[in-house]
């Protein structure tokens, strides 16, 4: 289906997005390179003038950002390891023949539902807390003293919260990809021998890896910005221990005031997000024949 | 109405010219057919024809008007496809009047179109189904049901029964040929299989590597092959092709035999040794070795007796011996 | 996998799987419960289920104390609308895609959901500026714009995946039959594309709905819509659990009743239309 009229139609109609997404992407991408190479400060707004780099060696040379980047691949990794092995798990069981399937995944898909604020404060406070919490309790009834979650494993608290709210989304993925598993190649496999174990590592597994791709592409993409769920919660601390590279952005912008450095530290955060992003196409892109 | 003429008509994808130019009358009322091994460039003169490619470069002309540039829609033209293309959410009713909607017919003549063709295809009671509940070959009518509402110019078929099983498709083939012979309307049908071409073909035009090999009657092209190609394409089982010494024996770099021209007699001047047989019954193919020519198809009629291993020996009928010269052509 | 299991396992897994399943939902059970005791009741060591007292005070308190119908209409005109918007522009721009494709179609895709990529924090600030310049902040039709846009690339992907599952030849016999490209995509494409529309809508309806990053920083009280609604309450300091969780409730009810009514569309959806 290509003659000339259809292939123009088609080019005209794809224009709309084409050019909303640029001017969304290219209008603040502009504003923000040319406030990184101003001094540019709230609480000093007559000190204004261009300031070169400076703006950009002070993010390179702050331990803080260092922390931030480390503190970003923690949460993009962990969210993806513990939403994509748990997934698998909960998919395997959930693909069984139980009772009540259609109850039992509206449980499963619950935390999609919940918006990241009320997500985080509501594990924070009602579950996490040292006093109040639900773990609280239960570590107390256990005789042990409640587990200081936001004071001493801020990073891990984050990374719980994110991948209870991710978790739905990566089972299901996995459990549709297992759903479209042929039983006749199980079969097969179970014909020429093959153990419980070796029919998930060598045939179910390697099935669902379209599957497994799709996840962390879809997941990273949204797993880069989080934001909310630590401004809720441990709001980047204590001290720096659980700032990424966007809250610590927010900080700069925010807290201290410095829209230069913000903007700076905006553009790296989307050098960064490219870097990222060009890996993970060329990786993963093979794999959907989108 | 409905003659259609190509001129020089070329279609290249960047270098690749996929056609690299095709002259072609199609008269008015005719049945051709289009046949080819796939990848041959078949389907894609058809669907310039209908439209949905553009042409490179020559021209396309519908009953004497240049219509080289325009769309789909108006070269009068209905096309059935080899999916057949339902609407699979509209009812039998609606996807054969949906032609008709798009022209913006008015509904009173529209439901008699319909009525008529449902009729003409016996698929009047079916009009209220979906696509889903039909059967294959129901599927089939309703597809030839949309194209004939519209009394096209010319009807364009695209592999329409290879979807098929076997005995559907002699039936749905002989439905076409009965269609076409009341309505009197220009058919071109796209083929790979050369059984469909030779039954329904008023003419056929044989396609390779995007160029015309023969246009012809299917006799013409059973008894007088032009080339090589033509001479191993039509005709089941194939024609044996022989050359080497044998050849040059007749003043031809090629010689061809049919497998049904071919007579076992204990005297027949090539002796082998049989491969094969295969009982049909009404047939019995056989494969035989001969020693010089290589493996030989031979059709003989009826319930032979020969097995595995045995000696025969065969008989050209050397009236029907095809030759050919080094450029693969027919010699006269 | 349709094959016999013997009861004993049945009985096994079905437990299994309702276990998992309950911790998974367990922290929206709690927080709904929560919702229905009083404060004491609430923070009450060891947690109270059985002999909790029960009250329906909070959501009377947060009802009286907050505007949550403001709330709620603003939510639903910016998910929705945004989501609409978003339709109406990705409907052409993936049938393009999936029907004439070129050599740079999988590129732009890309590109389209690489936009994604960029961390919104960090174009917060010229985002605010030109917000403000434009008349767009704290306004519902800016919001519907800047989430329509922060959806586009996702609702034009997964219109693409669904697109390409219908046959290319269905659209060419609607040419032949000489509907112009708009009818084709009126009475041919969009019915036939229907469930997959449904899902997209119904999942980006959700992901608008819960987006909480720029409903908070571009709004303040006119356009707020619930994501900023609970903001407002999320530092109760151990006090206000009940009411927090009361709100909460509130916050995602209109969510968790959609998603239950419309199950099967919205599980396809939530794949992204990525695996079959």
């Amino acid at each position: 289906m290509s003659t000339h009229s259809s292939r123009f139609a088609a080019r005209l109609m794809v224009a709309p997005s084409v050019a909303l997404l640029l001017i969304w992407m290219i209008v603040p991408l502009v504003m923000t390179i040319y406030y990184s190479f101003r001094l540019y400060r709230l609480v000093s707004p007559d000190r204004t003038g261009w300031t070169g780099f400076t703006n950009y060696t002070w993010f390179f040379k702050s331990s803080d950002f260092w922390l931030a980047m480390g503190n970003t691949l923690a949460l993009v990794g962990g969210v993806l390891a513990i939403t994509v092995v748990l997934g698998i798990a909960i998919a395997l069981l959930i693909d069984q023949p139980v009772k009540g399937q259609g109850v039992l995944r509206i449980l499963v898909i619950a935390p999609f539902f919940v918006m990241p604020p009320v997500a985080a404060s509501i594990l924070e406070n009602l579950f996490m807390h040292p006093q109040n919490g639900l773990f609280a309790a239960v570590s107390i009834y256990f005789g042990s003293d409640p587990i200081l979650y936001m004071q001493d494993y801020p990073m891990w608290s984050v990374i719980g919260i994110v991948s209870w709210e991710w978790l739905p989304f990566a089972t299901l993925i996995l459990l549709t990809s297992l759903q479209s598993m042929s039983s006749e190649q199980l079969e097969a496999a179970e014909m020429d021998g093959a153990s419980a174990l070796s029919r998930f590592r060598y045939i179910i597994l390697p099935h669902m890896m379209r599957a497994i791709t799709v996840v962390i592409l879809i997941q990273t993409i949204f797993l880069l910005g989080i934001f909310g769920e630590i401004f809720t919660t441990t709001q980047g601390g204590p001290g720096s221990a659980s700032t990424t590279l966007p809250y610590l952005i927010f900080k700069q912008a925010i807290v201290a005031k410095d829209i230069g450095r913000a903007a700076a530290g905006g553009i790296i955060a989307v050098v960064l997000a490219n870097i990222v992003a060009i890996f993970l196409m060329r990786g993963i892109g093979k794999h959907l024949d989108a | 109405m409905g003659k259609i003429v190509l001129n020089r008509v070329n279609k290249s994808f960047g270098d690749v010219a996929v056609i690299p130019g095709i002259d072609l009358e199609i008269e008015n009322g005719e049945f051709v057919v289009f046949v080819g091994p796939s990848g041959c460039g078949k389907s894609t003169l058809l669907r310039l024809i209908a439209g949905l490619e553009d042409t490179s470069s020559g021209r396309i002309e519908i009953d004497g008007k240049d219509a080289t540039t325009l769309p789909p829609a108006k070269r009068g033209l209905a096309m059935v496809f080899q999916s057949y293309a339902l609407y699979p959410h509209m009812s039998v009713k609606k996807n054969i009047g949906f032609p008709l909607k798009m022209a913006g017919m008015d509904a009173a003549e529209a439901e008699k179109r319909i009525a008529n063709a449902a009729r003409i295809l016996n698929l009047t009671n079916y009009l209220d189904r979906r696509p889903g509940q039909l059967s294959g070959g129901q599927r089939q009518r309703v597809a030839i049901g949309r194209a004939i509402v519209r009394e096209p110019a010319a009807f364009l078929f695209d592999e329409p029964l290879s979807n098929l099983d076997a005995a559907l498709r002699v039936s749905m083939r002989q439905e076409i040929t009965e269609l076409h012979q009341t309505l009197k309307t220009t058919m071109i049908y796209v083929t790979h299989d050369q059984v469909e071409a030779m039954t329904m073909a008023d003419k056929i035009v044989v396609l390779n590597a995007g160029n015309i090999e023969q246009v012809g009657s299917p006799l013409e092209l059973y008894h007088r092959p032009a080339n090589l190609f033509v001479a191993g394409f039509i005709g089941s089982p194939k024609m044996n092709l022989i050359d080497g010494a044998e050849a040059m024996k007749h003043n031809a770099t090629t010689i061809g035999i049919r497998p049904e021209h071919l007579d076992v007699r204990a005297d027949g001047p090539w002796q082998g040794i049989v491969g094969l047989a295969e009982h049909l019954g009404s047939d019995t193919f056989l494969k035989v070795t001969v020693e010089g020519l290589g493996t030989l198809t031979v059709r003989a009629t009826g319930e032979v007796s020969l097995r595995h291993g045995d000696r025969i020996g065969l008989s050209p009928q050397l009236e029907r011996l095809h030759r050919f010269g080094a450029d693969g052509k027919a010699l006269a | 996998m349709a094959r016999a299991v013997t009861p004993r396992r049945m009985i096994l897994t079905t437990i299994a799987a309702w276990g998992v399943a309950l911790v998974i939902a367990f922290p929206v059970i709690w927080m709904i419960l929560t919702s229905f005791k009083t404060e004491a009741s609430a923070v009450a060591s060891p947690p109270e289920l059985i002999g909790a007292s029960w009250t329906v005070e909070n959501y009377v308190e947060v009802w009286s104390r907050s505007d949550y119908p403001r709330f709620f209409w603003n939510s639903v005109v910016i998910s929705v609308g945004s989501t609409l918007l978003g339709l109406a522009i990705a409907i052409p721009a993936a049938w393009s895609m999936a029907f004439v494709p070129g050599k740079k179609t999988k590129d732009l895709l890309m590109w389209m959901l690489s936009t994604k990529m960029m961390p919104a924090v960090g174009v917060l600030i010229p985002m605010y500026l030109l917000f403000q310049r434009l008349g767009l902040f704290d306004t519902k039709i800016g919001l519907v714009l800047a989430l329509m846009l922060m959806n586009l690339p996702i609702i034009v992907w997964m219109l693409y995946t669904y697109f390409k599952e219908i046959p290319g030849e269905i659209l060419e016999a609607a040419r032949m039959d000489g509907a112009a490209l708009w009818n084709e995509i009126v009475y041919v494409l969009t019915p036939m594309a229907l469930p997959g529309i449904a899902s997209t809508l119904l999942l980006n309806i959700i992901l608008a709905w819960n987006e909480a990053f720029w409903t908070i920083t571009l709004t303040t009280t006119k356009a707020a819509p619930l994501s900023a609604f609970i903001a407002s309450f999320s530092a109760p300091q151990g006090l206000f659990y009940a009411k927090l969780s009361a709100a909460s409730t509130m916050a995602i009810a209109p969510i968790l009743i959609l998603g239950w009514f419309s199950q099967k569309q919205l599980v396809r959806g939530l794949t992204f239309g990525a695996v079959k």
